[in-house]
């Protein structure tokens, strides 16, 4: 592709933003009453956040885990290749990060909960809490309710969400080799901060409003996660989190 | 065999005629205009149907039928050519269910692409292109933006020396790669040319459009439109008065004239998944169309806006 340099975002978008809404009304047709359950997920998880507890790491890494492995079945495999050509790629992408955050889970070779006053604690519990509301926006657009967004069956809340949540998480130094740690840490951030980039090109391309908030919090998550090391000064996770 | 070359050389000097010709035929009766193919004769409504964007619908049954019913309205005001390609994602399954639905299948100009960047792949693609279509062959196959064209022209020209195809063209979008364009279309047997032409970018008048014309290569023109925001950018202003001088009822079927009024052009292919804006754009194949010097007046009119 010689000519490169001559294409636009606009050139790859393959579809309407009709079309690109009729796929959450049609999931949430298929997963209803899934949305109930992914809410009160997610509403958990906050509370689970907001105590800052040593002790729920696992508990956490496998709600999310289910939530991007959902999405990548659910969202990219069954309704978005319908009509995008990358959306094979994307659920790849969602698979892995549900994958790594799944082998967390059950090693529990994961990470503790920060505690709920430090700075970046509060922001992230302040992004998931965006990504739990994400359907409201919808409506505030004049969007039917048929179409929300919904954190766990849809790919930008569910991203936003977790980037708050690894936000609030502190990695337990002595459980990988350092290089191991550090890839897998990078890969957790790099997905969904990745997809953020990618949701925001796709809609702006589709001149939708609200093309900005995702790559906007991403790159607040990327800030805030600069608020302290991504192993904090705190003393390894309790033997309970294993 | 005679008759045959006779009635194509006819119909080729009439096309040659250009705008002249639409005039009589605007007066004379209400069907769509149509040009005729120069290589062949066969005469093509001067408005087709695309199906970028709009006709990538993924499997939802509800939008599956109202492009349905866009088929069904560009059937009924006379259109024939619906161009597609693999690369429209499920476009092609689109266009198939809408054949099926609107029993149209004996009157469709089916056009559709290869697009693949293998040559040995292109034949399987071809193939399930077709069954996605719901016919037993193709009238026209392009090689999509010229990817892979050593490859895959040969395959394509093979297939109409061996009767499965009736016609091979290539297509390129945007301005893309014209000088290419212009080498295969002047080496190459080819029936069709596919390029973007709309009232701001004009660039194929200056070579592409007259080396069309020198080679008896039909034109399919693609982004009539500018993929919407050439209209949306027009319907800001009031159509100019004088617009009822060529029957236009609005900005939609100024641009469409504008196109296909160059007597290079065969056949333009505006997109839509609406059964109004179809209508609208079959429209413009009727009625008085502009001449050389109107069309200079409706490019300078838009240029100024």
């Amino acid at each position: 592709m010689s000519e490169w340099w001559t294409y636009r975002p606009s050139d790859f978008l393959m579809f309407s933003e009709r079309t690109y809404r009729r796929l959450f009304e049609l999931l949430n047709a298929d997963l209803w009453p899934g949305q109930l359950v992914a809410i009160a997920a997610a509403l958990l998880l906050f509370a689970l956040l907001r105590r800052g507890s040593l002790g729920l790491g696992r508990l956490v890494f496998a709600n999310v885990a289910a939530a991007w492995l959902c999405t990548a079945w659910a969202f990219f495999w069954q309704r978005y290749a319908g009509i995008n050509w990358a959306a094979p790629g994307f659920a790849a992408a969602f698979a892995l990060e549900g994958s790594l955050l799944l082998a967390l889970a059950i090693t529990g070779r994961a990470a503790g909960l920060r505690a709920a006053g430090e700075a970046r604690a509060m922001a992230g519990r302040g992004l998931l809490l965006a990504a739990i509301v994400y359907p409201v926006l919808g409506l505030v657009l004049g969007r039917p309710t048929s179409q929300a967004e919904v954190i766990g069956l849809a790919p930008d809340p569910t991203a936003i969400g977790t980037l708050g949540i690894l936000l609030v998480c502190r990695w337990d130094e002595s459980s990988l080799p350092g290089g191991a740690r550090l890839g897998a840490v990078a890969l957790l951030w790099a997905i969904p901060v990745a997809w953020c980039l990618v949701t925001g090109l796709t809609l702006w391309t589709l001149h939708a409003p609200e093309a900005i908030i995702a790559p906007a919090l991403a790159l607040l998550a990327l800030w805030a996660a600069r608020l302290s090391p991504t192993s904090s000064s705190l003393p390894p996770p309790h033997a309970a989190d294993r | 065999m005679q008759t045959a070359v006779t009635r194509r050389a006819v119909l080729a000097r009439l096309a040659a005629l250009g705008p002249l010709s639409f005039v009589g035929m605007a007066t004379a009766q209400s069907a769509a205009a149509t040009r005729a193919i120069p290589s062949s004769g066969e005469a093509l409504p001067l408005v087709g149907l695309g199906t970028w964007i709009t006709f990538n619908v993924g499997d939802d049954g509800v939008a599956r039928d109202a492009c349905a019913e866009v088929m069904r309205a560009f059937f009924a005001a006379g259109g024939r050519m619906i161009d597609s390609s693999p690369m429209y994602g499920s476009s092609q399954a689109v266009v198939g269910h809408g054949l099926v639905r609107t029993g149209s299948a004996g009157r469709v100009f089916a056009a559709d692409k290869v697009w693949t960047s293998s040559g040995a792949r292109g034949p399987a693609q071809i193939e399930t292109s077709r069954s996605l279509w719901n016919l037993p062959r193709f009238d026209l196959l392009q090689v999509h933006n010229l990817l892979a064209w050593p490859e895959h022209l040969p395959t394509l020209l093979a297939m109409k020396a061996a009767g499965r195809l009736r016609y091979v063209g290539i297509t390129t979008s945007e301005g893309r790669r014209h000088r290419e364009i212009e080498q295969i279309m002047a080496s190459r047997p080819i029936d069709f040319v596919q390029v973007s032409y709309n009232l701001l970018d004009r660039e194929v008048e200056q070579r592409i459009l007259p080396l069309a014309q020198e080679r008896r290569i039909a034109v399919i023109v693609n982004r009539p439109f500018r993929q919407g925001d050439l209209l949306q950018d027009l319907q800001r202003h009031r159509l100019p008065a004088w617009a009822t001088e060529i029957d236009c009822d609005g900005w939609a079927q100024f641009a469409l004239k504008f196109i296909v009024s160059h007597p290079a052009v065969t056949c333009a292919i505006p997109a839509t998944t609406s059964v109004a804006h179809v209508r609208q754009n079959m429209g413009a194949a009727r009625g008085r169309m502009p001449d050389a010097a109107m069309r200079r007046r409706m490019a300078a009119h838009v240029a100024a806006l």
